[in-house]
């Protein structure tokens, strides 16, 4: 059993996929340490929509489970923002608000088109728009709401600021995408959100020296090791184990 | 996991077309838009619903057990109360 590699798989089918599977793995490590049972709750679903997203995804990609569980981290094609850790609540929110608004906009295009991911982008779609619209509601409520939690929500958006850039780094195989077009809309959109939160729009570039964004081609930060190490471990213990 | 002072709702789903909203259980949440999320969340992820209300516990006035015997007690021997002494014309269903 040999993982495949990169190379050899669909580069897009990969990118999209990863994405979904490592943010799906970083909500799903709020299980049992939310602040109350119905926002894990929340985070718990949002979770399981996006790991049927990555399942999908890597399965067109080639077999699921292995591309899942024995990939090394080099071989991820994420962005580096799903793989940030969640850090307090304010920090997952900015994470989700950034996220979900920019596969909101990139899925609604690949809907439009005639890509493979067509037909997947229209189910997940409807999906992530309501991943945005929770995030959407909760960074109103915190950036608007106490003093703590204003300057917490403000200090994660900010904090974050610098891995939205590499969403916007083309993909190849997404042919027909208007990258230049989804960040002008993203930063529309986003702008406003953080405006009616009473929050500031994070200065500083998002693309550049200082900017982080090599997850596309294979870079990660560091805690991503951490994650991968825990979320492969069962599978690599007891290879091809099942319920 | 901490407590909250968050208020408690009560979420009602109507699962088909048609039919009433029912009673399906509580929660808590700090307002009527994410009570209303939360009521998703909860009871609706598995297809049961296609129209939810949230109503807030403290809004609704419930009768007490207490007087559950003068308020239900006398319902109980009134037969001619009852609908059945009349003879059912044909063709009428669900009566």
């Amino acid at each position: 059993m040999t993982a495949p590699t990169a190379s050899t798989a669909p580069v897009a089918a990969l990118a999209l996929g990863d994405d979904a599977l490592v943010l799906s793995h970083r909500l799903g490590e709020w299980a049992g340490h939310a602040p109350v049972l119905e926002e894990e709750v929340a985070l718990a679903n949002i979770a399981l929509d996006l790991l049927g997203q990555a399942r999908l995804l890597l399965s067109m990609a080639g077999d699921e489970d292995e591309l899942a569980y024995l990939r090394e981290e080099r071989a991820f094609r994420n962005v580096q923002l799903v793989e940030q850790p969640n850090g307090d609540f304010a920090h997952t929110i900015a994470r989700q608000l950034y996220f979900s608004t920019y596969q909101r906009l990139l899925y609604g295009q690949l809907a439009a088109g005639d890509t493979e991911f067509a037909g997947l982008a229209a189910k997940a779609v409807k999906e992530v728009a309501y991943h945005q619209d929770h995030a959407e509601q909760w960074t109103l409520r915190l950036g608007d709401g106490t003093a703590d939690s204003h300057e917490r929500m403000q200090r994660a958006c900010t904090a974050l600021w610098r891995f939205t850039g590499e969403m916007f780094q083309p993909v190849e195989g997404l042919d027909g995408v208007d990258w230049e077009g989804l960040r002008a809309v993203w930063r529309k959109s986003v702008e406003g959100v953080l405006g009616r939160a009473t929050l500031t729009v994070p200065e500083g570039p998002q693309s550049g020296a200082w900017t982080a964004g090599a997850g596309r081609q294979g870079l990660h930060t560091e805690p991503f090791g951490r994650m991968l190490a825990e979320m492969q471990h069962l599978h690599r213990s007891h290879p091809g184990a099942s319920w | 996991m901490t407590n909250t002072d968050w208020p408690l709702w009560e979420v009602f789903v109507r699962s088909r077309r048609g039919l009433s909203h029912t009673h399906a259980g509580s929660l808590h949440a700090p307002d009527a838009e994410l009570a209303l999320r939360n009521a998703r969340d909860l009871y609706t992820r598995r297809g049961e619903g296609v129209s939810l209300w949230v109503v807030p516990s403290a809004a609704i006035t419930a009768s007490s057990p207490d007087e559950k015997d003068p308020f239900f007690e006398p319902a109980a021997d009134k037969p001619y109360r009852h609908p059945t002494f009349y003879e059912i014309p044909e063709g009428v269903q669900h009566l």
